[in-house]
């Protein structure tokens, strides 16, 4: 869930906007430069858009009794590095701001960097993190292990910044800024938890597939490094 | 059933219990309106940290009603799953077509270093 058209001080959505544009801009030369130079990864780079599209287009029931939405985002982190997915992440959010009446144009600045720069970051690093913690371990364990992580983190970490600028905005009257973060912490994050295992769940499942059907492609985006992996799964059958 | 496809079915099922426990249990039943949008409920905290707040800027469109707007997010769906599934298809295909591929990387591409390939502790990043 973003933050809704109009609800952020002006200031605040300004400051949000100029914070986000270069890694748009930045990211937009990367993605140029991948179509161009990569043109056998474009279906796989439209479908790891596409797989954001869909998962933020699904609000999802979560424990707090209210819902919210998956971002999709930790995939394209994960296959094409967090630039790509910064200009990814804001068509999408484009679209719900447009059409959906979702999110919204003055608040895109601050749910680009939420959605779009820091959640795929966070989830980048930590795919990196898990991956060369285990990956000495041999098997495809490591793979969804880290894909699992990466997509997690890439969704959980993109609402706790969502909270972190509602709160710096609208600091609690009487506990100020701790007070706010509890505050929309417990709306925003405490709801996206299980979401989180959810899309990380869903984007272990899509590299699952994507390793049967298109192992050359995670070959060639480095995801995969020697064949190892897919040949004891298929001993294993 | 393959050990793979059985582990991929259990993932599906997770995340369709992760969705459908918290309706089940009723754990919205305590609120005024049960299961509303985690956004709704950040601009009724707005609110009451900061009463003189007015949204200075309202969307350019709206959809005129809920059902509209359950029917553009489902567009917005259809369109990601569209995608996803025909890239999903395509690959499939290819390595149908191509069968003495498919041990082999992707027809489609140049493939990677047999050097790096055969590296298992290579970096996986670019």
């Amino acid at each position: 869930m973003h933050i809704a058209e109009g609800y952020l001080p002006w200031e605040h959505a300004a400051a949000w906007g100029v914070a986000s544009a270069p890694f748009v801009v930045h990211g937009a030369r990367a993605l140029t430069r991948e179509v161009r130079d990569r043109p056998e990864n474009t279906l796989l780079l439209g479908a790891s858009g596409a797989f954001s599209f869909v998962l933020s287009a699904l609000k999802i029931p979560s424990v707090t009794g209210s819902c919210s939405h998956p971002t999709g985002t930790g995939l394209g982190a994960v296959l094409f590095r967090p630039p790509i997915m910064a200009v990814l992440g804001t068509i999408t959010l484009l679209f719900q701001a447009l059409l959906l009446a979702h999110g919204g144009l003055t608040t895109l600045g601050a749910n680009v960097f939420s959605m779009a720069i820091v959640g795929p970051w966070a989830g980048y690093g930590a795919y990196r993190l898990t991956r060369s913690l285990l990956d000495r371990r041999g098997g495809t364990m490591p793979l969804d292990v880290a894909v699992f992580a990466g997509a997690f983190v890439a969704d959980l970490s993109t609402y706790c910044v969502t909270s972190v600028q509602l709160a710096l905005a609208f600091p609690d009257p009487d506990s100020g800024f701790p007070g706010a973060l509890a505050k929309f912490g417990g709306i925003f994050s405490l709801t996206q938890i299980p979401l989180a295992i959810s899309e990380g769940l869903l984007t272990v499942l899509v590299v699952r597939l994507l390793r049967q059907s298109s192992r050359g492609d995670l070959i060639r985006l480095g995801v995969l490094t020697d064949a190892r992996p897919v040949r004891e799964e298929e001993k294993s059958k | 059933m393959k050990r793979s496809t059985k582990i991929n079915l259990l993932i599906v099922l997770a995340v369709v219990l992760l969705a459908a426990l918290p309706v089940v249990f009723g754990m919205g039943d305590d609120k005024d309106e049960p299961f509303a949008g985690a956004d709704t409920q950040a601009e009724t905290a707005i609110t009451e940290n900061d009463p003189d707040y007015k949204p200075w800027f309202s969307p350019l469109y709206e959809p005129p009603s809920g059902e509209i707007e359950s029917g553009l997010f489902a567009l917005q769906a259809a369109l990601g799953a569209g995608v996803v599934g025909y890239m999903f298809g395509v690959k499939r295909t290819r390595r149908k077509l191509a069968p003495e591929a498919s041990d082999t990387p992707d027809e489609s591409g140049p493939g990677p270093d047999p050097a790096t390939a055969e590296d298992p502790v290579s970096a996986p990043g670019r």
